[in-house]
């Protein structure tokens, strides 16, 4: 079954407070971590996907108008947290998503020291199972 | 390498030379060149199964021409029977010169060439032409052009379908363009080649720096259209620009992936081998008349890969050539090329200066290196504070997340932190 993992950031955070203002060190140490972490999902066959997505400075909102053109919106400054990135994992059970879900979220920060990111787990929708 | 491997691999490689001539030399016979694709497709991987087990046969290029007008025709016989049953329509007159014949072949890249225009025919979208050249000339089987895109297959198979459909319901002919167009038409096809070198090289999006397998792909591509117009000094012109930038590859990536900048790279790595070829043919090219725009950015790549040391680098020369290329074209990017060569000779200020006249222009309005490079000229200045935020800015615009790693971590190293 599948599952996407998604990490939230805090929106003010990432040149404010977050990883733009943390140690050198500490951003190669985060970035290490990262990256080791995706080596290790796909070496286990379980990665199914993931992106990373740009900052939240360009993000729009879009509605379609009455007459289906698009009505752009946005940024949005007032809004916490941004969508970060995402990982699709195809695992044997929720409890190894969690298990992952609990890895990422105590990526390192500043100082090394673990940030315990929200992680949102969601299951991924398939076909219906075949008919016994 | 097993002496099977081995054998493999030099069939593969005869194989994706062979499908443009193929290809070309079906199109032109049939007409149809969406069905050619299919047929051509097939022959290729009967060639591929065949070959290993029976030999190569002793004319592989009319072999698989064979191969492929048969498909066609059993596909045309097939498709006609079909209709003749659904409409019970009368037995047309075939309508084609005789499809199975390779006798009138002649062998040479005319077939190639002819192909390579209407692939990149301008009426296509940029993603259309870049998927069917790869396909059509490359020879690359559509699983092979998804995973180089990080595309889903069917995703690419779906992309190819239309671009041929494209082709068909705009009416592209397969034929040279006339004289008065082939230049107009021989600029798409470098466009289409250079795109397809820099998605490999700059990989635009996701985690990855590079994926040279697209790199060296538009290399060969750009290196047999060479062959076929050696004397067109743009052609040189693009084929030295990717080989001296392809040559800076290993030199460009840490060892966690992360990016290197051109002044901080170690320069023994740099491939001297690909950089002297590159050399040699931009120095040609501009011996043989007036330089174009990929002429000029193949030079100034050489002046960048003739410095020992990134100290060493002949700035003027590159102000003078980016001061060419800029009165010559209106792309906002050449101008802020241009001002960073401006820095590096005149000094920062003068740099920024520039850059003040490109932000009132707003072409490059929210695109990060106009933030990275304004952020560097300020840390040359010296003004730290600066510097700090702009390459935070560019961090936060930059969809390539090595590009914003880097620049995350520069704003951290300039806070002494």
């Amino acid at each position: 079954m599948k599952y996407m993992l998604m990490m939230h950031a805090p929106k003010e955070g990432w040149t404010t407070a977050g990883i733009g203002t943390w140690p050198q060190k500490d951003i190669q140490a985060h970035i290490a971590f990262m990256m080791d972490f995706s080596r290790k999902l796909g070496e286990s066959g379980e990665l199914a996907g993931a992106e990373g997505l740009a900052g939240p400075e360009e993000a729009k909102s879009v509605r379609a108008r009455k007459d289906g053109t698009p009505d752009t919106d946005g940024p949005f400054a007032e809004s916490k947290e941004f969508l970060a990135g995402y990982w699709i994992v195809d695992v044997d059970s929720a409890e190894r998503a969690y298990e992952l879900a609990a890895t990422v979220s105590a990526a390192p920060g500043k100082g090394g020291a673990p940030l315990y990111m929200p992680i949102e787990v969601r299951q991924v929708m398939s076909a219906p199972c075949v008919d016994e | 390498m097993t002496a099977r491997d081995g054998e493999a691999s030099r069939i593969g490689h005869l194989l994706r030379e062979l499908a443009p001539q193929v290809l070309g030399a079906v199109v032109r016979r049939f007409g149809d060149f969406a069905a050619a694709e299919d047929a051509v497709q097939e022959a290729l991987i009967a060639g591929a199964t065949q070959w290993p087990v029976e030999g190569l046969p002793d004319n592989p290029r009319g072999w698989l021409i064979h191969v492929a007008a048969r498909r066609m025709t059993d596909a045309l016989r097939s498709d006609i029977a079909r209709r003749e049953r659904e409409a019970a329509l009368v037995r047309q007159e075939w309508p084609f010169r005789d499809p199975t014949s390779v006798e009138h072949d002649t062998g040479d890249g005319d077939d190639t060439l002819t192909l390579l225009f209407m692939c990149c025919h301008p009426a296509l979208t940029p993603s259309s032409a870049i998927a069917l050249t790869l396909r059509a000339i490359g020879g690359l089987a559509t699983p092979e052009i998804a995973r180089a895109f990080l595309v889903p297959e069917a995703t690419m198979a779906k992309r190819i379908t239309r671009a041929k459909e494209s082709i068909r319901t705009s009416g592209i002919p397969f034929e040279m363009p006339c004289a008065a167009e082939r230049e107009a038409r021989l600029a798409s096809v470098l466009h289409v080649l250079y795109l397809v070198f820099n998605e490999g090289y700059a990989a635009s999006g996701g985690a990855v720096l590079q994926r040279t397998d697209l790199s060296s792909e538009a290399i060969r591509l750009t290196r047999a259209v060479h062959a076929l117009l050696p004397e067109d000094g743009e052609v040189a012109g693009l084929l030295a620009l990717m080989l001296l930038t392809d040559a800076r590859c290993p030199a460009r990536q840490g060892p966690d992936g992360e990016l290197i900048p051109l002044e901080a790279q170690d320069r023994t790595l740099w491939n001297r081998d690909t950089i002297a070829e590159g050399i040699a043919l931009v120095s040609a090219a501009l011996r043989k008349g007036p330089a174009g725009p990929y002429c000029l950015q193949a030079a100034i790549a050489a002046v960048h890969d003739e410095a020992a040391r990134a100290e060493d680098t002949d700035w003027p020369q590159i102000l003078a050539l980016y001061g060419v290329l800029k009165s010559r074209s209106d792309n906002p990017v050449i101008a802020l090329n241009h001002a960073v060569a401006t820095a590096m000779v005149e000094g920062p200020e003068a740099g920024l200066a520039l850059l003040d006249v490109l932000v009132s222009d707003g072409r490059l309005a929210g695109h990060h290196r106009l933030d990275a490079v304004r952020a560097h000229l300020l840390e040359r200045a010296g003004e730290r504070a600066g510097a700090i935020a702009h390459y935070l800015a560019a961090a936060g615009r930059t969809a390539s997340i090595p590009e914003r790693n880097y620049l995350t971590t520069q704003a951290a190293r300039l806070r002494g932190d």
